[in-house]
């Protein structure tokens, strides 16, 4: 029998104007209310919203975010102190980041996929030949910044960049600066 | 005439419109100018080269700046929505903006506002975004990877980063993906899949494939997607049958990067100044 059909689960129906957004979980009530805070104070548009049943944890509200821009959101809240514990899609709240990377081996040069990113490295002078994939309009940014640069010269993704890919691509790069510390 | 829609990784780049040629290494749209190095640039240098090399006319282009805080994106969707019903485009090729639904929906009632539907190609953002709000059926071509192709499978994922692990091992099995992308209703009429062997398909299943000159390199730089869907737009815009061009266009971003000599730290300006070369190799082997 195929895997996927032990897989199979019924995401929750969500209205088309929600596909786009996910929700951050926090550990307790004073969280979200700071984070709301914060959040909106700095331009979000963001709602506060009680879980689903898959991500209930005790506390009873989560914020919705527009989920593209988790990364920048996320880095916000962690520079202030209070991290989601986790992000999740609202369209199924279940489902986890990527977590499989591919690499390939060009000899002179090492490639790293995470998700829909990659990164080329050469691997004798650890410099960063090429940035590809992502649909984001960071992803072009992201490459104007790293390419050319060493991977410990190089700005890190996650500092500056702002949505999924953007995340995606800083998984390739820890992953990159990993393979080549060995 | 086709229009390209996207951003340039720029923050104080404005919105702009208007014809695009390609000035050296840069793209020239106005006043303004933008370096060809990957991205939705990329993808304009490709189509103009094409149809440059082919007599055809030059891409109209809507581009703002945009670094990823999407405020770019929300001027492009925003001009889209009122411009578009007073133009004729016969093609549309949307590219990297932020995926986001109601810009997104706001873009489409432009369109729909057009006397004529435009030809509808998405690539990167603008394909993430048709897929996630349920409408890739709209469009008429995608260009996707092997890796955004395990993403349009992937009924749930509502982007790449939350593609299924138990579906990305599928991909190398594209015909299987693509199967099951038609049977959620995640691909529009054609679907280009560009990977070590090039598909191109529909509901019906696989319409032919290309995997000559094998360069592995390709993959590895950034910008040789965007100048495949450069290269099919400019052919389609020419008014090629749709299978031909797809065929075609993959046959030529092959040929271009072979010419190029690359190896993965190559940029991708240097394959888009063999695309004369590589057309004219096509049309002289008769492949495509």
């Amino acid at each position: 029998m195929p895997l996927e059909l032990f897989r199979k689960r019924k995401a929750p129906q969500v209205p088309e104007s929600l596909v786009d957004r996910g929700f951050l979980v926090f550990h307790n009530t004073s969280e979200v209310i700071w984070a709301e805070r914060l959040l909106k104070s700095n331009g979000w548009k963001i709602a506060v919203k009680g879980p689903p049943p898959e991500i209930r944890t005790g506390c009873d509200l989560v914020i919705e975010f527009p989920l593209m821009e988790e990364l920048n959101i996320s880095r916000l809240l962690r520079e202030n102190g209070t991290p989601p514990i986790k992000a999740v899609p609202v369209t199924d709240p279940l489902l986890e980041p990527v977590d499989l990377y591919k690499i390939t081996d060009y000899g002179k040069f090492l490639m790293v996929r995470a998700a829909n990113m990659k990164i080329c490295i050469e691997k004798e002078s650890a410099l960063i030949v090429n940035v590809s994939g992502g649909g984001c309009p960071d992803v072009p940014y992201l490459a104007w910044e790293m390419v050319g640069k060493t991977l410990q010269e190089a700005p890190d993704p996650a500092l500056i960049g702002q949505t999924l890919c953007g995340y995606a691509l800083s998984l390739a790069f820890e992953e990159g600066r990993r393979l080549c510390s060995q | 005439m086709f229009a390209v829609v996207g951003t340039v990784p720029r923050e104080n780049f404005p919105l702009v419109s208007g014809k695009v040629l390609v000035d050296g290494s840069e793209i020239a749209i106005g006043d303004e100018r933008v370096p060809i190095n990957r991205g939705t640039p990329a993808l304009l240098a490709a189509f103009e080269r094409t149809a440059k090399t082919l007599g055809l006319e030059s891409p109209f282009a809507y581009l703002a700046g945009d670094i990823g805080r999407g405020n770019g994106s929300a001027l492009l969707y925003q001009l889209l929505e009122d411009d578009l019903p007073s133009r004729d485009f016969s093609g549309l090729v949307l590219h990297y903006i932020m995926p986001e639904i109601e810009g997104h929906r706001r873009m489409l009632k432009g369109v729909g506002g057009m006397k004529k539907k435009p030809f509808l190609v998405a690539d990167a953002g603008a394909m993430y975004v048709g897929k996630m709000a349920g409408l890739a059926s709209r469009y008429d071509l995608f260009t996707p990877d092997v890796g955004e192709l395990a993403f349009l499978a992937d009924e749930a994922a509502p982007h790449p980063f939350y593609t299924r692990g138990f579906i990305l091992h599928e991909e190398d099995r594209v015909p299987c993906l693509i199967e099951r992308a038609y049977r959620h209703q995640n691909a529009p009429r054609i679907l280009m899949v560009k990977g070590q062997t090039d598909y191109a398909a529909d509901s019906g299943g696989i319409l032919g494939t290309v995997d000559s000159p094998s360069i592995p390199a390709l993959e590895a730089i950034g910008g040789t997607g965007d100048t495949l869907t450069g290269i099919v737009s400019a052919l389609v815009s020419s008014g090629m049958d749709l299978v031909k061009a797809c065929l075609k266009a993959f046959q030529i971003n092959r040929f271009a990067g072979q010419l190029a000599n690359p190896d993965p730290s190559t940029q991708v300006d240097r394959i888009i100044e063999h695309i004369p070369e590589a057309i004219e190799k096509a049309e002289k082997t008769g492949e495509g």
